[in-house]
């Protein structure tokens, strides 16, 4: 005897993606999104791409502080280091 | 110096347990030697929690020592590894770009003065960036701008779908619910280019500011969720719906820009 579960629609899938990405997705919501996969192209498009998606906002670089904030900030420092009374702490 | 914050650490309860040099320390032995040597150090404000370290942040213990101490390589090293996530941060709150670095430099400020007093009750990030997005709001406040990071707002505005519906087969029709316009999948030689690294950082560029907060410091900053939560204010399911729509916008941009979309 097999259970009948629900099968998810495409529809459906495209909202799941990001809890099943965060591994959030409840056991048997999961199962069948896996199966849905195993069976549509287009649904394994979708996920690849929302993974290279957030995959390549991991290689956005920092961008280096700018010199001009940078130089300020160190004045800063300096001057907190040198504290009220210009003695050294 | 060093001494004086591994003896430093414990609660002071009865069950604490303190490492001294010479071993662990129980009990009420411990709450004499915390005492004794925050008495002894001038930091007295300090309880450096053991858990810190269980949190991965040590580094954070060292620096918060090298600050303390003066060490500008230390500041210049913290400053470099937050500086740019903090600017995006303020960005949320503020009207411009020349603000937030102004809001951030303000922050930083902060941070040096209330170095001596950080407790280490949340980790030193965490401890920052709530600093900065207090100068936000202020200065956000004093700007006029209402609601800052509109989360909530945000959630409620949009509907819940974030594939349009003519994608899909419409209700009643054998396949209901199955795409009619499906995803092609994306040459791997444009995924891997600089192309696609320009492309997604417009994408982000054009969200909404929470969503565009959300997916910079995951995706982007690599903050885990349980931060992004604590720093925004927001519920797990919140950030995760945020998330999703930022993610799902910035494919379909990406989508449109590398133009595959109905070829066959």
């Amino acid at each position: 005897m097999t259970l009948s579960v629900p099968d998810l629609s495409c529809r459906e899938l495209v909202e799941l993606v990001t809890e099943y990405l965060e591994q959030k997705l409840p056991p048997d919501d999961r199962t069948r999104f896996e199966l849905h996969l195993g069976d549509c192209d287009s649904c394994r498009s979708y996920l690849r791409q929302m993974r290279q998606v957030l995959e390549t906002a991991g290689e956005l670089t920092e961008e280096s502080i700018a010199p001009e904030a940078r130089g300020s900030l160190l004045e800063a420092f300096r001057d907190w280091k040198r504290g009220p009374g210009g003695k050294p702490r | 110096m060093r001494v004086a914050f591994a003896v430093c650490f414990g609660h002071i309860e009865e069950s604490a347990s303190v490492c001294a040099p010479d071993g662990p320390v129980r009990g009420w032995a411990a709450a004499t030697i915390t005492l004794r040597w925050t008495a002894l150090s001038r930091e007295a404000a300090v309880e450096a929690r053991p858990d810190l370290h269980e949190r991965g942040d040590a580094d954070a213990v060292d620096l918060v020592d090298a600050l303390r101490a003066g060490d500008e390589a230390a500041f210049l090293a913290l400053v470099q590894r937050h500086h740019a996530a903090m600017v995006r941060v303020a960005l949320a709150y503020v009207s411009s770009t020349s603000v937030a670095e102004e809001v951030a430099q303000e922050a930083w400020i902060g941070v040096l003065q209330g170095i001596r007093l950080f407790e280490g009750r949340s980790s030193l990030k965490t401890w920052i960036f709530r600093i900065l997005v207090n100068c936000a709001k202020t200065r956000g406040a004093s700007e006029g701008r209402s609601v800052p990071i509109s989360a909530l707002a945000e959630l409620s505005d949009e509907a819940g779908r974030t594939v349009p519906q003519e994608r899909f087969i419409g209700d009643g029709e054998r396949w209901a619910g199955h795409w009619s316009d499906p995803p092609e999948p994306w040459p791997d030689a444009r995924v891997e280019s600089s192309e696609m690294v320009a492309i997604v950082r417009d994408g982000i560029e054009m969200l909404p500011d929470a969503q565009r907060t959300v997916m910079t410091l995951r995706d982007v900053d690599g903050w885990s969720s349980g931060e992004v939560c604590e720093l925004l204010a927001i519920s797990e399911g919140n950030q995760r719906v945020l998330l999703h729509r930022a993610r799902s916008k910035v494919r379909a941009f990406a989508e449109e820009r590398l133009g595959t979309r109905g070829k066959s």
